[in-house]
């Protein structure tokens, strides 16, 4: 059989395979970002937001709703990949996968795939809860697209990395609870930098996660605390590294092949 | 031609616990073969190897000719595996455990499809192609590995260990079917087992491995030629005191007194055993083997060999 033809096949069963299963338990995958969202659009955006004079030329529920939808993106692409291929090691079904003529870099592209899917699902389904508190429109779309998915793959990829090295489920949740969600709320989801004091807005600089928000809050809102091209240029770089880590560890076998 | 060919197979865990020791095997396509051998002694490692589940530290490993490190895409669509643990997804329907694995093998989703039909037919698993993996019985979890390994119709199935914790009526099935392929399919089949009965019963060559070497290896019935005796039990008419002396026979009483153990040496036979009994007035019941001849063998060997690799 003709090689590429086999690794797409591999990869379209890969992808279909990720998809049934965060829609098969979507009480667990789909529903709880909706319900975050609905909540933090509810209290931060409509309770608290209301006292609260506009950010940036715009009113804090529209300032905030980029944010929380980029959140909601972020975490359920790490929670999809990290949850599926740690329960693959787990289950020891990836032996399915290493046994088989598929090539790693089908493997990596399938479950990325997937998470971007999820990460899709969930963005669509926040920004449908928002459209209940506002009537923006996204000023730059493709932006906003482009912005969505390159974080949903670079958060797909370290969901990945964390799944390889995991041994158990803790390890699997120690990152999302002590290094993603703080990056995330210091992201600039509730706040503009500009409103922080010098030290506080030179730090938040280097948190990668800034520079995602503003990207996909200039596709929305047109403004960004960020020059767009740097969004940009740190979602590439983050790719290419975490791309070529987790290339490396399946390559290798780290932590599925003794 | 030559379907799996092993040179100077090593595999070391950790520093210095050597799994393999610099193993040569060769299997013939076609053929039905049992890799034997006591717990830990590296059956599971070199299957391992051979599907690209457990890296090598040294030497080759070839099938049908394709190098596992040169040509890994055609030596791995050329091997169906049945491990010995349960590996599939326990929450997957098990109709898609088996189009899922039939994808990955590049087999369209429309041609997975019919091939997990027939084969979830052909291993009576049909009825429960909705049930989820863990939802099987043991057996038939055993037999939805079979249909996985089989749906890409690979020239080599590997099972290591594939009917242990099934019962016999299902284990003979299996037999039946393996056979089955083997002869009309052609598939080449290599198996590690427990059970040397099952070994004798279907396999054509053996290899014996030991604390990570090949001991023995051939044609099954080579090694049973080898074998130094058989040993069968005795039902007796009437009971006996004590065991009758009948040389060049071994006999010991049991604890039933009408029970008697007799080693038949090679070279003699059972009938000449059964005539030297009855010259001493005892009379034989029924009469069956105590353990296979294989076993007999491979127990010899691997006592022999006990201690002998560090």
């Amino acid at each position: 059989m003709n090689y590429w033809r086999l690794q797409w096949i591999a990869y379209c069963t890969i992808v279909r395979k990720e998809v049934r299963r965060f829609t098969r338990i979507w009480v667990q995958t789909i529903t709880p970002p909706a319900v975050n969202a609905l909540l933090y659009m509810l209290i931060f955006g409509g309770l608290i937001g209301s006292r609260i004079r506009e950010v940036d030329g715009f009113a804090y529920m529209d300032f905030l709703i980029p944010g929380i939808i980029m959140m909601g993106i972020i975490t359920s692409s790490y929670g999809n990949v990290v949850s599926s291929f740690f329960g693959t090691k787990l289950q020891k079904h990836i032996e399915e996968l290493l046994v088989s003529p598929v090539s790693n870099t089908t493997i990596l592209a399938g479950y990325i795939t997937g998470g971007v899917a999820r990460g899709a699902a969930v963005g669509m389904i926040v920004s449908l809860v928002a459209m209940f508190f506002t009537d923006l429109r996204p000023v730059h779309p493709v932006t906003t697209i482009f912005i969505a998915v390159l974080t949903s793959i670079m958060f797909s990829l370290g969901g990945l990395i964390n799944a390889v090295y995991a041994q158990t489920f803790d390890e699997c949740s120690i990152v999302p609870n002590f290094v993603l969600a703080p990056l995330t709320y210091l992201g600039g989801i509730f706040y503009s930098i500009s409103m922080l004091p010098p030290l506080a807005q030179k730090l938040s600089l280097f948190n990668p996660v800034l520079y995602m928000i503003n990207g996909f809050r200039y596709g929305i809102l047109g403004i960004s605390d960020i020059p767009l091209w740097q969004s940009f240029a740190v979602i590439m770089v983050f790719i290419v590294i975490l791309g070529t880590i987790a290339m490396t560890l399946l390559n290798r076998g780290v932590g599925i092949k003794p | 031609m030559t379907a799996l060919e092993i040179q100077n197979l090593v595999k070391v865990y950790d520093k210095d616990t050597y799994a393999l020791r610099g193993i040569d095997l060769t299997v013939a396509e076609g053929d039905f073969f049992a890799l034997l051998g006591p717990n830990g002694a590296g059956k599971s490692t070199a299957i391992g190897i051979i599907s690209s589940l457990v890296n090598k530290t040294s030497g080759s490993v070839k099938v049908f000719g394709h190098d596992l490190d040169t040509d890994v895409v055609a030596t791995k669509a050329s091997i169906g595996l049945v491990p010995q643990e349960f590996n599939f997804n326990g929450f997957e329907p098990i109709i898609n455990t088996i189009t899922n694995v039939a994808g990955y093998n590049g087999i369209p989703f429309s041609v997975a499809k019919k091939r997990a039909e027939h084969y979830l037919k052909r291993l009576d698993l049909w009825d429960k192609r909705n049930a989820a993996g863990r939802e099987l019985s043991g057996g038939m979890k055993r037999r939805l590995m079979i249909a996985r390994a089989l749906v890409h119709e690979p020239k080599m199935l590997i099972l290591d260990e594939p009917t242990a914790g099934v019962d016999i009526e299902i284990r003979r099935s299996m037999w039946d079917y393996l056979s089955e392929i083997n002869s009309q399919n052609g598939t080449t089949i290599i198996l590690t087992t427990h059970y040397l009965e099952e070994a004798e019963a279907l396999c054509r060559n053996v290899a014996i491995i030991d604390h990570g070497q090949i001991i023995e290896n051939g044609a099954v019935t080579k090694l049973l030629s080898q074998a130094m005796q058989e040993t069968f039990v005795l039902n007796l008419y009437s009971d006996l005191t004590e065991a009758p002396s009948i040389k060049p026979f071994t006999t010991r009483l049991r604890d039933d007194a009408n029970q008697l153990e007799v080693d038949v040496p090679k070279g003699e036979s059972v009938t000449s055993m059964i005539d030297a009994l009855k010259n001493r007035g005892i009379q034989v019941g029924s009469i069956r083997t105590k353990s296979n001849r294989l076993e007999a063998f491979f127990l010899r060997l691997i006592g022999k060999n006990d201690g002998a690799a560090p």
